[in-house]
């Protein structure tokens, strides 16, 4: 853990393989290069936050390391395993959709805008994928579902249809959704901004009790008082390239680059 | 307009209630009077009552004759087989034109130029000369190989043996409809958020899980209307198969006994009421279909979840800003 500088760390050997490890991460859609050589480390059971201004690449980022962008150039890998991609030989092969699916098995991801399933009961919503894609029992699925909506404050609102949610406990089941699938990384990318300023705090509360239950996570927000308060490490990003980062409370009370500056008095 | 918060009164047509009622007077007013739009509604009806009452007593409509073959077992017969026309051209083309309609999204430029291609063929001639061409098809191939193209085939059938007339209409029919059901899918898929492939997506679920269990069932509820249409369309359409020829169905059966009868215009009825009949049934069904896609959305209240907003959240500090008494079972702790 106190190997900072990880460099060169390919191999998936030691016990502390980071949780996540991007080096020189780039992403390029046609001409437009939106990240530019990223390199980050996440260690397992720790929580980063990633802050910047719109259009930086956050949630391009974030896409990337659950697949649903592919990277164009550097490596990018999740617990040892190399995102998207098989090596062998020295050559690097694309993961057939199937094998895809299953790297994305273990990677939760909530999103600003909820998308929850508007067909499905909050209960249905977090039941789906366990039983669809794990193949998991009816019967077990259902009871670890109620279980998750009860560890989000839902237990009574199970058989709502999402329109029938108010945007945080919306916000909520797409958390407990992502959590069924016992996922060992959650992403979130700005999960409470679609929110109305007063049921910003419950998905935040949940948020923070999932990552004092030792979850590795990646947060996109602009709350800081959460970056602060939660995270291990603050990243801070502008313009595809990460500018700054460190522990929260450094960065955000003596910020050392002026981007950082000029963006932490517009968000603080 | 109303800007104020209690601007409530001001919207209505209520006056603000004078005194301090809570319960404001209803209000009393001479109605507008619409003289012509009655005058109209009363014409409309007597011109309805003497077409009925001359209906019912001029020989040509010959009613005897009419219930006589309504429910004949030859007329009840056909109408079976113009549902089965309905029920199996309508399965096939809609699965074909959920096949068409992801091919004409595919990424790839040469499936989606076969499905557009498809598109061009046979939504742009009749649906009566494809029929004719269909009936024509045991001419145009007469027979069917099974083998390597340019060699010798391995076995060899007779086409006007292997497919029945009645699956030639089948055919006929599906492949028309599927082109235009293509479409209809197309647009149905087209209307669900990409965040919900997106979601999907991310929870591991493969292609063919995302579309069967959270794209398409999102997708019915914009494709069931027109396709509602669609079958109602195509039951009228079965009439048409008298070009391949088929002669087993409602109309052509009903135009062969008036030919017996030498009489046209009761069978035409007797064609005409069991038309209607399915038509009815089938816009029931409809309803009832609408009704269970709109699970979850169809009842949406106006009061939705909070709005999405454009703009990115201005780091409301949750010490500061948190109302205590919103919220408070979670986010009352020490921030
Ligand atoms: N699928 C795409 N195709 C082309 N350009 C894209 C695509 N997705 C994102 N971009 C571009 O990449 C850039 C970064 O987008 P991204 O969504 O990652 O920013 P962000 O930091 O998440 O911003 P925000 O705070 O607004 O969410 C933007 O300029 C955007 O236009
Ligand atoms: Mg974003």
């Amino acid at each position: 853990m106190t190997d900072v500088n990880a460099a060169p760390a390919p191999a998936a050997s030691a016990a502390e393989v980071p949780m996540v490890l991007a080096e020189g991460v780039s992403k390029s859609f046609g001409s437009n290069q939106v990240l530019k050589s990223i390199s980050l480390e996440v260690k397992r059971g720790e929580v980063m936050c990633l802050v910047g201004p719109s259009g930086s690449g956050k949630s391009t980022f974030l896409r990337c390391i659950n697949h649903l962008e592919a990277v164009t150039t550097g490596r990018l890998s999740v617990d040892g395993q190399l995102v998207g991609y098989r090596e062998a030989g020295g050559k690097l092969y694309e993961l057939s959709p199937k094998d895809a699916a299953r790297q994305r098995r273990d990677i939760g991801m909530v999103f600003q805008r909820f998308n929850l399933f508007p067909h499905m009961t909050a209960l249905e919503n977090v039941m789906e994928a366990p039983v669809l894609v794990k193949g998991t029992p009816k019967a077990q699925a259902k009871a670890r579902a109620l279980e998750l909506l009860d560890r989000v404050g839902l237990a009574d609102r199970s058989d709502y249809y999402p329109a029938h949610l108010s945007g945080g406990q919306q916000q909520r089941v797409a958390i407990a959704r992502a959590l069924a699938m016992d996922p060992k990384l959650m992403l979130f990318d700005e999960p409470t901004s679609a929110l109305d300023p007063e049921l910003v705090g419950e998905v935040l509360d949940v948020m923070k009790g999932l990552a004092q239950s030792g979850m590795t996570m990646i947060v996109v927000t602009h709350e800081m008082g959460f970056a602060r308060e939660v995270a291990d490490s603050l990243v801070f990003m502008d313009g595809g390239v990460v500018v700054e980062t460190g522990p929260p409370r450094e960065v955000l009370a003596n910020p050392q680059h002026n981007r950082t500056k000029a963006f932490l008095s517009k968000v603080l | 307009m109303s800007t104020s918060a209690s601007g409530r009164g001001a919207v209505g047509t209520v006056p603000p209630p004078h005194g301090g009622h809570d319960e404001p007077a209803p209000i009393k007013a001479v109605k507008l009077r619409h003289p012509w739009r009655n005058v109209f509604a009363v014409v409309l009806v007597l011109i309805l009552v003497l077409f009925v009452l001359d209906a019912a007593q001029r020989p040509a409509y010959d009613w005897p004759t009419v219930a006589k073959y309504l429910f004949d077992r030859r007329v009840s017969q056909a109408a079976l087989v113009t549902l089965e026309l309905t029920a199996l051209s309508m399965l096939f083309a809609i699965i074909i034109g959920v096949i068409l309609a992801i091919m004409r999204l595919s990424p790839n430029p040469v499936v989606k130029s076969v499905a557009w291609f498809y598109l061009w063929i046979f939504r742009g001639t009749p649906v009566y000369v494809q029929l004719v061409f269909w009936g024509l098809i045991a001419i145009i191939y007469q027979t069917i190989d099974v083998g390597i193209p340019f060699t010798e085939p391995w076995v060899s059938f007779d086409t006007a043996d292997l497919i029945p007339v009645f699956w030639i209409a089948v055919i006929g029919l599906s492949l028309n409809e599927a082109a235009y059901m293509a479409e209809i899918v197309r647009a149905g898929l087209l209307s669900v958020d990409a965040g919900q492939d997106e979601a999907a997506t991310a929870l591991g679920m493969s292609w063919s899980q995302t579309m069967r269990r959270v794209i398409l069932p999102q997708a019915m509820r914009v494709i069931i209307p027109p396709t509602g249409n669609e079958v109602i369309s195509m039951l009228k359409t079965t009439s048409l198969v008298t070009a391949v020829p088929l002669t087993t169905e409602l109309y052509s059966r009903t135009r062969d006994i008036s030919a017996e009868t030498f009489n046209p215009i009761p069978l035409l009825i007797v064609a005409s009421i069991w038309y209607l009949f399915f038509t009815s049934v089938l816009m029931v069904g409809q309803y009832f279909l609408e009704k269970r896609f709109a699970r979850g959305i169809g009842d949406r209240p106006d009061a939705g979840p909070g709005p999405i907003v454009g703009t990115p959240a201005t780091g409301v500090l949750p010490a500061v800003v948190q109302d205590p008494t919103i919220g408070a079972k979670q986010g009352g702790d020490a921030r």
